[in-house]
């Protein structure tokens, strides 16, 4: 059982207190003070990227967060209920990219990808799953004093 | 804290001062205002980040789109920031290249001119 979990309608004014919250139970489960900028936009990213595909896919449906503190490392789960069929080709992050990437158009947006690459390159753990009911990006953070 | 947004002169080049959280919920309104500028013809702009405390890659899509509409036209988008935090996620994607980041916004403006 996750230690907090959190279900929020997806709107992006939500996203900031998925931020809040993730952070607030990462600093009391134990995380560096120094991780807890990443915790928060690892985070941020996750959910802005379940926003953004449920707001296209499946507006009505509540995005899902939980975050456990387990065997030294805090993890955190964020779950959309897009099914990937529902999506355009090309797998997870491509839902934000209506303009075509980096310097496509005017409009440009979020490049595809651009928010799991930047994942990526601040949790030192991350999975990502489909399932035939959405996608499961799972991220951890090791705890101060565990063995990493 | 929410986004707070202002923009002046200085020097004939516009300095935007964007202040609090850049997300998925605010970058919206720094798209409309880059806009607003470049459709107001100021094509050289120097964005002030340094009291942003929070930038996601959707404001990084904001700023890149604010950079291509510039160049659209000549015009330059320089960043002014120092604060680490921010400073990763423009390493993590590359865009350090992309940006000219500047220290301050004095020295954006001469680095902007020293250019001309």
């Amino acid at each position: 059982m996750a230690t907090v979990e959190l279900t929020f309608t997806a709107l992006p004014a939500h996203v900031r207190t998925a931020r809040l919250v993730a952070t607030a139970v990462a600093r009391r489960s134990g995380v560096d003070e120094s991780l807890l900028d990443e915790v928060r936009l690892a985070v941020g990213e996750a959910c802005s990227r379940a926003v953004e595909g449920h707001q296209l896919y499946c507006p009505a449906e509540p995005v899902r967060l939980a975050l456990t503190d387990l065997a030294g490392r805090f993890e955190v789960e964020v779950t959309d209920t897009c099914a990937p069929g529902a999506r355009s080709p090309g797998g997870p992050g491509t839902v934000a990219d209506p303009a075509g990437g980096w310097m496509a158009g005017a409009d440009a947006g979020v490049p595809a990808g651009l928010g799991i690459a930047v994942i990526e390159g601040l949790a030192d753990d991350v999975q990502i799953s489909e399932t035939p009911a959405g996608t499961s990006i799972r991220m951890s953070w090791p705890l101060a004093g565990a063995d990493r | 804290m929410d986004l707070k947004l202002d923009h002046h002169s200085k020097d004939g080049i516009e300095i935007v001062d964007v202040e609090g959280e850049i997300d998925v919920y605010t970058a919206p309104r720094l798209r409309e205002l880059l806009i607003e500028l470049v459709n107001s013809r100021f094509y050289q702009l120097v964005v002030n980040m340094e009291k942003v405390e929070f930038l996601d890659s959707t404001g990084l899509g904001v700023l890149v789109g604010g950079l291509k509409r510039v160049r659209a036209h000549d015009g330059s988008l320089d960043l002014v920031c120092t604060q680490e935090r921010i400073l990763k996620i423009f390493r993590i994607t590359g865009l350090t290249k992309v940006f000219g980041i500047h220290d301050t916004v004095d020295e954006a403006i001469a680095a902007r001119r020293a250019e001309k």
